[in-house]
């Protein structure tokens, strides 16, 4: 059980990446590109992979009509998403200590997992909508108002994961550092629920 | 048997010529038939880079053109002595200081030796000097932004030929005049030359860490044409050498009264004394008149200094600094191995080389063995400093460079050659036509202490037929030839821009990788930038107006203006908001009597107009920035002198 707790609490710790590295990153590659521009979405803001990217996004995204890609401060999710994040790291924590000093089982292992997947798969589909909002809510004035050959307006929304193809632009989407020490430490959580849940059947 | 051992040969020929296919970087040797072919060797594929930088003087255009090699493909013009209607260099009211000399605004100059800055004797890729041959003048060009950023004019010097060349830590650039003139300049009888007329050697110091030029001290020498000069290197390292010619003093028909006496000089200056001597106090301000300009990479903005004063040096006061080497035949090119221990003179009336040595140079002089004096300065013998003459068996002698593997590579331009011949046994190794009439030969790092090799450019002085004819007047051609192997291989031949005369190359990595990308805009400490659209606005101050407009993909703000008056003057201040590589704005304004603007990111740039006749007059960006490049554009109003309409801008309304 030692064993499995210090997974635990290992897997909530890498957590804590988030505070540090990007959670997803997105390109967008164009022949006049070869250096693609991207940005990397952070739990608290999004920032150029370069240093003007940003800028240089929104400069293009101007002639589709597309709003300028959101500071902190438009977003409610850049301050509840590090909230949640630290919370969950530190109810993690716990958990581990908790049951390093015998207090609670495995269980509780398993328990965070679940919770932590429903807020990723939560987080994702709010990712995902708001892509959709910018990749289709348009200046209806934009100067390149494209359609679809249905008639239908063009989306611009990026891949929610992989690659796709928006006009002369290659976009891919996956995640970054962040994203992946979140992946890795929740899979710690929930070897941890095995290991756990081994040892207790070997001292039955 | 032999036939068994012709297919092996053809085996292992099939063999190296599957393998040298995979082989594009050019630097396989060059002996024999199993080699990949010329084209081969030159050819950097599409999207591929080249492997050195070249840096070609433009001679009589005033700019310094970059190359690639081996590709030969020209990556940009920089100019540097005249206006430069293509980005608005001395057009701009920010550019046009720098071509502010002492006879006021001189629009055009001859540049000819590019020279890149060194530390211990290897380039370190910082800044590369170039002369103004004509009005003298030194300039200095960043290897970040590939810009000129200072220019500084030589007085007492004319035809500024011996020049731009730098010592071993780019302590001096040298500035030796080709024209003996009076110094001070006065109003004299051209016929009282001899023993009247002074040649002015002048030592530039070069700030460390800015690269700012402050002329530190000029040796005033004897009335001989200074013709060309290289630093010692290595044991050399704080002498400096310059070939004379004309040591005649003849003032008319020099073609032929210059040419009378056997044997020039080459002077050598021991400048490390000179500076001593200068630092404690020794040598005479006399007055001047000269222009500084230094261009300000935070303003964009040059400004010009007008200098009143310079120190002069009379060799005579400093025993021990200067000595005269006898050198046959009118010596041109004065070049230094990268040991530093040969000076050759490349005597261009003549069909041998003339190779000192330094350590004999200084036995001579430790043992005075001199062989009488000019003008008080002495002459070392002939046969004492002597350490070799190549027997070339060409014909005019010119430059010569080195490839830091003990070979040297001399031009010849009545036999038009280039020759390559061994160092120390001065023994002729290979020999290949010139298509025509070389001046100078540039290896990339081939006048350090470390030569890169590779290659070796020619820099041809006569095209004729070597492309598709274009009526009398056709640009210079070059030769590029392989000098990996034992056997210089031609492989390239292409036109340049203007005059190359000496060119400077070095490995791409020491500059790609620093290569400026965009100016920042939070940088920006133009007076009259602004940092965001924002703040656009039009003042008038009397009939002076001032647009504070920006650009950023497609559009200008602002686009409208109106209440400018004819006989206005008017400034527009363009900054360039873009902050991504490779995407300047331009400006034009109809009817204006200047050249367009180009605005690099993050840059600001001001023209000025005088609009002379009523009406609404547009202006349009002229770089083909984005899909929408043609809607950049905007209109101005002009209204009568005596008008009562007030300024008023906008964008969008």
């Amino acid at each position: 059980m030692k064993k499995a707790s210090i997974l635990m609490i290992i897997g909530s710790l890498l957590l804590l990446g988030l505070f540090i590295y990007p959670l997803w990153n997105i390109q967008l590659g164009a022949p006049q590109y070869p250096e693609p521009l991207g940005m990397n979405i952070y739990i608290n803001g999004i920032k150029g992979q370069s240093e003007f990217d940003i800028q240089n996004i929104d400069g293009l995204n101007h002639y589709i009509g597309m709003k300028t890609l959101p500071k902190p401060s438009d977003m409610w999710e850049f301050s509840v998403f590090p909230i949640v994040i630290g919370s969950m790291a530190a109810l993690g924590i716990v958990i581990g200590l908790l049951a390093f000093f015998k207090k609670v089982d495995h269980r509780w292992f398993l328990g965070w997992f679940l919770v932590m997947t429903i807020l990723g798969i939560l987080g994702m589909y709010d990712f995902n909508a708001w892509m959709v909002d910018y990749g289709t809510n348009l200046d209806p004035n934009a100067i390149m108002k494209l359609q679809n050959p249905d008639g239908t307006p063009m989306s611009y929304k990026p891949p929610l994961l992989g690659h796709k193809k928006l006009l002369n632009f290659d976009a891919y989407s996956y995640p970054r550092l962040g994203g992946y020490l979140m992946g890795l430490g929740m899979l710690l959580t929930l070897v941890a629920f095995f290991v756990g849940k081994r040892s207790k059947k070997n001292a039955i | 048997m032999k036939k068994y051992k012709i297919h092996i040969l053809s085996i292992i020929a099939a063999f190296a010529l599957l393998t040298s296919c995979g082989n594009n970087n050019g630097q396989n040797s060059s002996n024999g038939a199993l080699n990949a072919s010329a084209a081969e060797k030159m050819y950097v594929a599409p999207g591929e880079q080249d492997d050195y930088y070249a840096f070609m003087s433009g001679g009589y255009s005033g700019n310094l053109t970059v190359y690639g090699l081996p590709s030969g493909r020209m990556f940009k013009e920089i100019p540097v002595f005249s206006q430069f209607p293509t980005s608005g260099y001395g057009y701009s009211e920010e550019t046009k200081p720098m071509l502010n000399t002492s006879h006021g605004f001189v629009p055009w100059d001859d540049s000819h030796h590019p020279d890149i800055s060194q530390t211990n004797g290897e380039l370190d890729g910082r800044w590369i000097f170039i002369n103004g041959n004509n009005t003298p003048r030194i300039a200095r060009i960043s290897l970040s932004t590939f810009e000129t950023e200072e220019i500084i004019e030589v007085p007492n010097s004319a035809g500024n030929h011996s020049s731009s060349f730098i010592t071993e830590n780019t302590e001096y650039v040298v500035a030796g005049t080709r024209f003996s003139v009076p110094i001070p300049q006065r109003d004299m009888a051209i016929s009282d030359y001899k023993e009247n007329f002074k040649g002015s050697l002048s030592f530039i110091s070069v700030d460390p860490e800015h690269g700012h030029m402050d002329i530190k001290f000029q040796l005033l020498m004897p009335g001989f044409n200074y013709d060309l000069s290289h630093p010692g290197r290595g044991k050399s390292h704080g002498w400096f050498f310059f070939t004379t010619y004309n040591t005649e003093e003849a003032h008319t028909l020099q073609e032929v009264n210059a040419s009378q006496n056997d044997k020039d000089f080459i002077a050598a200056v021991n400048w490390k004394k000179i500076e001593e001597y200068v630092n404690n106090g020794g040598g005479t301000k006399v007055p001047a008149n000269y222009a500084h300009n230094v261009y300000d990479e935070s303003t964009h903005m040059a400004t010009t200094t007008m200098k009143k004063e310079v120190l002069t040096v009379d060799p005579l006061k400093v025993p021990g600094a200067v000595y005269f080497l006898p050198t046959p035949k009118s010596p041109h090119g004065c070049d230094v191995d990268p040991s530093g221990e040969y000076i050759i003179g490349n005597g261009k009336l003549s069909a041998d080389l003339t190779v000192h040595s330094f350590d004999n140079m200084i036995a001579a002089i430790e043992g005075k063995k001199f062989d009488g004096e000019a003008y008080g300065i002495p002459i070392l013998k002939f046969e004492d400093v002597l350490a070799g003459t190549v027997k070339s068996g060409g014909l005019g002698p010119l430059h010569t460079e080195f490839d830091g593997k003990g070979n040297a590579y001399t031009t010849f331009f009545i036999s038009s050659e280039v020759v390559k011949w061994k160092l120390g046994s001065w023994e002729v190794v290979d020999r290949k036509p010139t298509y025509y009439s070389v001046g100078h030969i540039m290896i990339p790092g081939g006048n350090s202490r470390k030569p890169f090799g590779g290659y070796a450019v020619a820099l041809n002085k006569i095209t004729k037929d070597r492309y598709l004819p274009v009526g009398p007047e056709m640009e210079h051609s070059a030769q590029i030839y392989d000098i990996s192997g034992e056997k210089m291989e031609l492989i390239y031949d292409f036109p340049t821009h203007g005059e190359p005369h000496y060119a400077a190359g070095c490995p791409a990595e020491l500059l790609a990788p620093k290569a400026k990308k965009i100016y920042r805009l939070d940088e920006n400490k133009h007076p009259y930038a602004i940092n965001n659209p924002g703040e656009a606005k039009v003042t008038r101050d009397g009939n002076e107006v001032h647009i504070y407009m920006s650009t950023i993909r497609s559009h200008f703000t602002p686009d409208n203006i109106e209440g400018i008056k004819v006989g206005d003057k008017v400034y527009f201040h363009i900054t360039n908001h873009e902050q991504d590589f490779d995407v300047p704005h331009g400006f034009a304004m109809i009817g204006q009597n200047t050249s367009e603007l180009l605005v690099m990111p993050g840059q600001t740039k001001t023209s000025v107009w005088e609009p002379k006749q009523v009406g609404v007059w547009p202006f349009y960006c002229t770089d083909f920035c984005s899909a929408l490049h043609q809607e950049m554009q905007g209109y101005v109003r002009v209204s009568p002198a005596n008008s009562n309409i007030e300024l008023s801008w906008s964008l969008g309304d």
